[in-house]
């Protein structure tokens, strides 16, 4: 078996039985790296001298019994907003080209301890605003399913980096989507957890109150044994909750049945491309056969959810990004006058056109006269938003629906109509408006051969549901890849 | 309800947003932001009378802990990013006259 085709939880039980050592996984990713970042630039930042070093450190932990998870040993690559001690974290932006922590992110610390050994820092839109990875000040990634076409965003080069096998498992972060529509767009695995599940200490921050860290992966499996290894209650982040029921390998359950799956049917409406509607329903099908109860049923308020984000994304990023002036990290212009001129020219040289956009938007809903209309309308907007998916929950264990109305867009498409590429996050951002869990798995690829990303959406800590589902949805299609393969008698399925 | 962002606002958010923009920059931004604005407004066909402002889903209560140190001295490895740095402290333009 080819070492790169193993998901992280394969690889991490054969060098358990000492069938591949930590070194030789760490070095087949290095090697693909070596091959494919040329053309895919999946990474800022490949660290490869103490990855090797960390590998022999790992192995005679786990040699020794010390180290035993599930994940010891496997080579892992962090979006770079995770702070990541001695090592350049740079955000996709030239503020922060020369930063490097003192510290490590909660999540980054999480893994280690785990055993897992990291292997670089991905590349990501600037300060995560976007959603194709094409606003990054190092360059734009390309998805390895078709380079032309972008990988998704912002954690774009982490689900590029999975995709093309130089990693086994990466974390992204997820403010409006960042996880599950780069997982869609390159057919990988990728969840947000419930709002406070995973600790953000660590993770520069954009708009906090919708941040969440989560994985992005091979297959179902990994993604809950992940997940597990990263939900842990941090003092140093005050809003992560204290759960006790954070065993999510248990909820890898083959069984549906009777579970209710509602469709929004707002979700299908004007906008969404065809192809990708087929795909979903027909995931929806398969779900169906194995059990479960499928219904279409009004969300309600959908076309608010936009505009109510952006406000609050943008309020909160101009907030939280104040603190980017040239005095305690990152850049400082050159030439200035004074004090003042210093943190207008630094910030103005520092950050790109879409985070001044943002910036500036955030400012402007936050000043005095304009507050209440929108940013406090806006937070009203949520409130309502919550209660709908309060609604659909009383009715229903998950939601099931599209991640993006389209597969990947071509590389340099998106970018010149903000506000057309804002609406590609429609069906995302609902789930952090109301703090809900939400995966996306690869449900299949459009006629141009680019993966389709189903998106199941579970009430507050119920992550369990989703994982149950996702991982009936897969065997249920490996198993009838199998079949088909069988009956064709080539041998050569695309699995 | 079109929105049509003045010069004197661009200015005023210039200022709150510390960015100072070229006047090409300028123009794009204001148009920008009208256009965003503008789709913002959709929301007042909302009625939200008697809605109570939500910031955070769940509750969220002050975390006390006792006032002792827990981090170590780590001084010198948080300045080694500062742009200008002497003797352990930041370095900035003169902020007085």
């Amino acid at each position: 078996m080819d070492l790169l085709t193993m998901t992280a939880t394969q690889l991490a039980a054969a060098i358990k039985e000492k069938k591949v050592t930590v070194s030789e996984a760490v070095q087949a990713v290095l090697a693909q790296i070596e091959k494919t970042e040329a053309l895919y630039h999946c990474y800022i930042t490949v660290d490869k001298e103490k990855a090797l070093e960390r590998a022999k450190e790992v192995q005679k932990k786990i040699d020794a019994g010390e180290l035993s998870g599930p994940l010891a040993g496997v080579p892992v690559a962090i979006k770079d907003n995770l702070c990541t001690e001695g090592l350049l974290t740079t955000c996709g932006s030239k503020m922060l080209g020369n930063f490097v922590p003192a510290y490590s992110a909660q999540a980054v610390k999480n893994l280690e301890e785990a055993g897992a050994v990291l292997i670089g820092k991905t590349n990501m839109d600037e300060f995560a605003m976007g959603s194709t990875t094409e606003t990054s000040f190092f360059g734009v990634t390309k998805n390895p399913v078709n380079p032309e076409y972008v990988p998704g965003g912002s954690s774009g080069g982490s689900a590029a980096a999975v995709a093309a096998g130089e990693c086994f498992f990466a974390l992204g972060s997820d403010t409006g989507g960042s996880i599950r529509q780069p997982a869609s767009f390159c057919g990988v695995v990728g969840m947000k957890p419930t709002y406070g599940t995973v600790s953000r200490y660590g993770l520069v921050a954009y708009a906090s109150s919708l941040d969440q860290i989560g994985p992005l992966c091979k297959d179902v499996t990994d993604c809950a044994t992940i997940l597990e290894v990263l939900a842990t209650h941090d003092e140093k982040d005050s809003t992560s909750l204290n759960r006790n029921d954070t065993d999510f390998t248990a909820a890898l359950v083959e069984d549906v049945k009777g579970m209710k799956i509602g469709i929004p049917k707002d979700y299908f409406g004007e906008g969404l491309d065809p192809e990708v509607k087929a795909a979903i329903l027909k995931a929806a099908e398969v779900l169906q056969e194995k059990g479960a109860i499928v219904e279409e049923f009004d969300l309600s308020l959908t076309e608010y959810a936009v505009p109510a984000y952006y406000t609050i994304a943008t309020a909160e990023a101009s907030s939280n990004l104040e603190r980017f002036d040239g005095v305690k990290y990152g850049y400082r212009t050159p030439d200035y006058l004074g004090l003042h001129n210093m943190y207008k020219k630094t910030r103005s040289e520092g950050f790109g056109a879409e985070v001044k956009r943002r910036i500036m938007l955030g400012s402007f809903v936050l000043s005095s006269g304009y507050y209440d209309a929108y940013y406090l309308k806006a937070l009203r907007v949520k409130a309502l938003i919550k209660k709908a998916f309060d609604e659909a929950f009383a009715k229903y264990d998950v939601i099931l629906g599209p991640v993006a109305p389209t597969t990947a867009p071509k590389l340099g498409e998106s970018l010149s109509d903000p506000l057309k590429m804002y609406l590609g996050d429609i069906y995302t951002i609902s789930v952090n408006l109301a703090g809900l869990p939400a995966m996306s798995i690869p449900c299949g690829k459009d006629e141009k051969g680019l993966p389709i990303g189903l998106q199941l959406i579970g009430d507050c800590y119920k992550e369990k549901n989703l994982i149950r589902a996702a991982y009936t949805y897969e065997r249920a299609v490996a198993a009838d890849v199998c079949a088909n393969t069988e009956a064709d008698g080539n041998g050569k399925g695309e699995v | 309800m079109a929105n049509i962002i003045s010069d004197e606002t661009m200015e005023y958010v210039g200022i709150l947003a510390k960015l100072e923009l070229s006047d090409e920059e300028k123009k794009a931004a204001a148009a920008d932001m009208g256009k965003m604005l503008d789709y913002f407004d959709k929301m007042s066909e909302l009625d939200t009378t008697g809605v109570e402002p939500m910031s955070h889903v769940f509750p969220i209560h002050n975390v006390l802990r006792e006032d002792v140190v827990t981090n170590g001295d780590d001084r010198d490895a948080i300045l080694q990013n500062a742009p200008a740095q002497k003797e352990g402290m930041f370095v900035v333009p003169k902020t007085v006259g």
